[in-house]
């Protein structure tokens, strides 16, 4: 479980958060939605260490990530996957090497074993003999996939995911949200996953958090997203012609 | 100023870190080690030659007097091309190949979150990313201006034959006469900061890139003409103090 407790982030004289709080339940996809500019990947930047927080606490599993430094953050830091927007593949390494090389540097097992474990992970995002490729022979839904494979390797309990589908093409998307949902449900890993798509929203949401101008606006389930009175979000999610219909058919 | 050099001490400090694990940090070492070294073996070797040449004909041409001994021009060629052509021009020149190539290599991969996803495994980024690539430029560019200077003394030694300004035998007989072991510490010296400041500095600038691919362009120019200024400071200072 990861508890964030009033978490304010300020560059300059710009407040981009203005004191957050919520839980992340293990198993649950817990979706951060919110407008461009609403703070959505600096509130996961500061979840996951890569912003230090100008005020507030991160909590994992009850251990106070915020107040650790690099070298305590490590073993809480080997049990986080995180796919990227751009999925942040090593230019210079393979899908193969992309997936191994947490466990190169992790762990001791013998390379048959790392590579069995590879494979078990290309397998599950349907990647299976792909191994050799680089990164810039894959395409846009393909390096999501190693991405995610990448950070599943190393069996994670918390799984962040920052715009899964962007760029993506509605298919795909499907797909990668899809994997994001059985990664989280197979493993009961802490899913956070920041998105202005609304599809996956009513698709993968369990658990929902809406930010607006740097503050939590709403939190709660993509059932009862469809019936809340509450103005901004109800602009924000149902913006497009098609939500608005899909709506009136509740 | 402060903030830039105190900003560039600690990520050297960081950078020198105890490695998560050596079997990885050595592999990436011997990859720098191939990249730095070997892939600039051709520029290095044409460049010396002709600067060895070009030396000893200059120098022959200016001590056109009779009361001069022919052979001190094969001397002065000697000193100047251990001394100064070989560390320092050679060093300018991996500035531009090496030194830029580590910037917006670091820099593309600060931009595009490949750094970010480096941190989140719980990797030290700048121990794994930058270490290999100093020790890598510490051995390797004194190799290479090793190979430079004995390149640079041979192009002499064609000059002589090809312009025929002195014999090449007075040229040899130079490069023996008053040999003073010293010029090779001030050489050696002289790579070894040299190797250091190309890839710390260049390593520096892209570490702390930040914007896109025209900020990683910005980040590789900034980082060789860092890396120049360093390199003809620590020059003097190394002539200064050792000679």
């Amino acid at each position: 479980m990861i508890e964030i407790r009033d978490i304010f982030k300020t560059f300059g004289d710009n407040e981009v958060l203005r004191g957050i709080s919520g839980v992340f339940k293990p198993g649950m996809n817990s979706l951060i939605i919110g407008g461009s500019g609403s703070g959505k990947t600096t509130l996961l930047k500061c979840i996951v260490g890569l912003h230090e927080p100008t005020a507030g606490e991160v909590f994992y599993d009850g251990e106070n990530f915020t107040t650790m430094d690099f070298r305590q953050r490590v073993p809480i830091r080997k049990q986080i996957g995180m796919l990227f927007q751009n999925s942040a593949l090593f230019d210079s390494m393979t899908v193969e090497g992309n997936v191994m090389f947490p466990l190169n540097l992790f762990t001791d097992q013998p390379k048959e074993e790392k590579l069995d474990r590879v494979n078990f992970c290309l397998k599950k995002v349907n990647l299976e003999n792909k191994n050799h490729l680089y990164p810039s022979e894959l395409s846009g839904g393909m390096k999501k996939r190693v991405g995610i494979a990448r950070a599943i390797s190393m069996q994670p309990k918390y799984l962040f995911v920052d715009e899964p589908n962007s760029g993506l093409d509605p298919l795909t998307s499907i797909l990668i949200d899809n994997l994001i949902n059985e990664i989280t449900e197979e493993f009961n890993t802490t899913t956070v996953i920041v998105t202005h798509d609304m599809n996956s929203v009513m698709g993968i949401g369990d658990h929902i958090l809406f930010l607006n101008q740097g503050e939590k606006w709403w939190e709660g389930s993509k059932e009862k997203i469809a019936h809340t009175d509450n103005k901004e979000l109800n602009e924000f999610v149902f913006a497009s012609k098609f939500m608005r219909a899909a709506r009136a058919k509740l | 100023m402060f903030h830039t050099l105190g900003r560039y001490l600690l990520l050297l400090r960081l950078s020198f870190r105890k490695p998560e694990k050596f079997s990885v940090y050595w592999s990436e070492v011997m990859r720098e080690m191939v990249s730095t070294g070997v892939g600039s073996l051709g520029i290095i070797c044409i460049i010396s030659v002709f600067i060895g040449a070009v030396a000893t004909v200059q120098v022959a041409f200016q001590l056109s007097s009779p009361l001069v001994p022919k052979s001190i021009a094969g001397s002065i060629s000697r000193d100047s091309t251990i001394l100064e052509f070989s560390p320092t021009i050679s060093a300018l020149v991996l500035a531009g190949r090496v030194g830029s190539s580590i910037a917006s290599q670091i820099g593309t991969m600060r931009v595009t979150e490949q750094i970010d996803a480096l941190e989140i495994m719980g990797v030290n980024a700048p121990g794994y990313l930058i270490s290999p690539k100093i020790i890598a430029g510490i051995s390797m560019i004194p190799l290479l201006t090793v190979i430079s200077v004995v390149l640079g003394l041979s192009g002499g030694y064609i000059a002589c034959i090809v312009s025929g300004e002195i014999s090449p035998t007075d040229y040899l007989s130079g490069l023996h006469d008053g040999f003073n072991s010293v010029i090779v510490t001030v050489c050696a010296t002289k790579s070894i900061s040299f190797g250091f400041i190309i890839s710390s500095v260049c390593a520096y600038f892209g570490f702390y890139t930040s914007g896109g691919a025209l900020e990683v362009g910005q980040s590789a120019t900034k980082g060789v003409v860092f890396s120049c200024i360093w390199i003809l400071f620590a020059d003097l200072v190394i002539s200064s103090v050792l000679l």
